[in-house]
């Protein structure tokens, strides 16, 4: 196991080396930064002095070396646009992204893994029925649309819940929570469901698929051979054996959550890093867009190595250096 | 003689479809005692898994027992619904099924699998179902059985693993068993340990048996009794030795004239003209006419009889000087 741990940290490092490389090497047509910095008064001078300033009079390799190097350390440089160091920025913005997509998935995963359960076992119910023909509209819906809505129908007509922002924080240490007061719960409602709404059902219908498949397999008709009761069935049987190609799909939603929280952050104007990334980019501030991409990247390489070790817990047949295995 | 385990009177299974209904299971009856293992054989499509299924009340809709009863220990079950008829099964009646690979789950342990069924039917505490789960797999011939409780189905091979199912289907005690092609998903060498284990643990525990297979060597080798099956009818039904040596319906006979013995050597095997019908193409009068050399117009004309024990489902049965 520790053997494989190591093997897959490895090969996330080489990932990471690799999305930072296309990154990188992406920003360089995006535009010249040194253009907005200097706005229309600017001489030959200025630029010349900026360029080195910033170092972007170095060949690509170097820049490139030096930014890992510095990244390594939790170095990320200074924003343009800002002139503060990105690290600090980042850190600022990271709580909200990642409360906002914490309670988004584990909304997405909870009602997600009930509602397929329930639509697999009751397949030809009535409210089965009807959940998947809403679940629908989830798949096909883009998300800024179903932002817009919930936006009309909950902040416009009904006054219910906020249409932007975080709502009141609580500061704890470096971390801002909005988790704590009730106007940053209320404003938490509209932002997470429009951004968990796609990945629940998508997890929704993976999960009634998969358990309709795991339902036919010989070893649920002898758990019924030998009368267990359905309860025992269908969530002890079955979903485990439902949730093994689910966890897969679970883990790359739950970091899309986090990276297409950009949407959801622009719709709603949530203090984010997704935010935080689409003014970057409209001012090409290089260092934020690079800190930003890595910082996602490093969220879907962990993920997916939970997802790796969360195998070992599910499936037996992978414990391979257990004694008396193959 | 003792009262039978399992009783079968007229059974019938429906399948409605578009295209009209068919019969898999058409007016069989049977009677099994205990300690007694009753083979049922009969090509793919014979009914035979079917009536096997019907008693555990484990029919796959829309399939449903459309006349008949059916009798355990005295107690009519084929009426029996939900929760009553779950109690029943594992606990009264166990089932093995043919392909001991996909009957375990495999992400648990067979101790687990093993306490789960013994905590459902039996009121007993954790410790003490995992001692009996010990206790069944060595009654199974599992060796090291203490050790190996918690291995994963995964870490034994084929032959231990429909041991671990058929402790599975006896772990609380059942009266009947309905083992569905036990052998025929296992080599040739593990097929006669696992009929022997079967007919021990039946002769041990006074188990009733009902072993399903097409395969007349595994019925010569472990049934007492065998019943005859052809299209969703009982052909044929009787004491093993009778039945085998001295067949009495044409098609038990030609059954047993095309299977195979080392004592003939390469001699070409006999072949039944022709092929079970259809179960929406079941002929009118005796089934099995159209491929009966001896068919007369009354076998087109009038069903074959039903039947009782000893007896075959013919107009015209061989009789036992015919034969030798």
């Amino acid at each position: 196991m520790l053997a494989f741990i190591i093997r897959r940290v490895l090969q996330s490092a080489l990932v990471l080396l690799i999305v930072g490389l296309t990154a990188f090497s992406m920003f360089r047509f995006v535009g010249d930064p040194v253009d907005n910095m200097l706005g229309q008064e600017r001489t030959a001078q200025d630029i010349e002095r900026l360029r080195e300033q910033l170092g972007l009079d170095q060949s690509f390799p170097v820049q490139y070396y030096k930014f890992l190097s510095e990244a390594a350390q939790g170095n990320f440089g200074v924003s343009y646009r800002q002139g503060r160091p990105v690290a600090e920025i980042l850190l600022e913005r990271a709580p909200a992204t990642l409360e906002l997509a914490a309670v988004s998935g584990l909304l997405a995963i909870a009602l997600g893994i009930a509602f397929g359960v329930f639509t697999a076992i009751r397949r030809n119910g009535f409210l089965a029925n009807f959940i998947m023909s809403a679940s629908l509209i989830g798949v096909s819906l883009p998300t800024f649309l179903i932002g817009i809505l919930l936006i009309y129908v909950f902040s416009v007509e009904l006054g219910w819940l906020p249409s932007f922002g975080r709502g009141e924080t609580v500061q704890i240490g470096f971390w801002s929570t909005g988790l704590l007061t009730a106007s940053g719960l209320k404003a938490l409602i509209l932002p997470s469901i429009t951004l968990g709404l796609y990945q629940m059902t998508l997890i929704m219908r993976l999960v009634r698929s998969e358990m309709l498949e795991v339902l036919r397999q010989d070893y649920i008709r002898f758990a019924r051979a030998r009368g267990l009761r359905d309860r025992a069935i269908n969530f002890r049987h079955a979903l485990k054996n439902t949730m093994v190609p689910v966890i897969t799909v679970i883990g790359l939603q739950v970091g899309a959550i986090i990276a297409f929280a950009i949407i959801t952050e622009t719709v709603f104007q949530w203090p984010g890093v997704g935010l935080l990334f689409i003014n970057a980019v409209q001012f090409v501030d290089i260092p934020v867009m690079a800190a930003y991409l890595m910082l996602i990247s490093v969220m879907f390489v962990g993920i997916n190595l939970i997802v790796d070790i969360l195998y070992f817990f599910i499936d037996p047949r992978l414990r391979v250096d257990r004694a008396g295995g193959h | 003689m003792s009262e039978p385990v399992l009783s079968i009177r007229g059974l019938s299974v429906e399948i409605p479809s578009r295209t009209g209904t068919v019969k898999p299971v058409d007016g069989v009856s049977y009677d099994i005692r205990a300690g007694e293992i009753l083979g049922v054989v009969g090509e793919s499509g014979a009914g035979k898994s079917m009536a096997g299924n019907a008693v555990i009340g484990l029919l796959t809709p829309p399939a449903h027992i459309a006349a008949g009863e059916i009798w355990l220990n005295g107690t009519r079950i084929d009426a029996l619904q939900g929760e009553d008829m779950r109690r029943l099964r594992g606990k009264k009646i166990g089932m093995v099924f043919q392909d001991p690979l996909t009957s375990l789950n495999p992400l648990l342990s067979i101790g687990d699998q093993l306490s789960e069924t013994m905590l459902t039917h039996l009121d007993i505490s954790r410790n003490e179902a995992r001692k009996r789960s010990i206790a069944a797999l060595e009654e199974v011939g599992i060796p090291g059985a203490a050790e190996r409780i918690d291995s994963y189905p995964h870490e034994f091979s084929g032959g231990m693993r429909q041991r671990v199912v058929i402790a599975l289907a006896l772990c609380a005690e059942p009266s009947l068993i309905i083992a569905d092609e036990p052998t025929t998903a296992l080599d040739v060498s593990v097929q006669a340990q696992i009929i022997a284990l079967l007919k021990r643990l039946c002769r041990e525990r006074g188990t009733a048996v009902m072993l399903i297979t097409h395969d007349m060597g595994v019925i010569a080798e472990a049934a007492d009794r065998v019943a005859v099956m052809y299209a969703g009818r009982l052909a044929e039904l009787g004491n093993v030795r009778d039945v085998l040596t001295a067949p009495r319906h044409p098609y038990t006979q030609g059954l047993m004239a095309s299977t195979p013995l080392a004592s003939q050597g390469k001699a070409r095997l006999h072949q039944i003209e022709g092929a079970m019908p259809r179960l929406n193409k079941v002929p009118e009068g005796c089934p099995f006419h159209p491929r009966c050399t001896f068919a007369q117009d009354k076998c087109r004309a009038a069903p074959s009889p039903q039947i009782t024990d000893g007896a075959a489902a013919c107009w015209f049965p061989i009789a036992a000087e015919k034969v030798s």
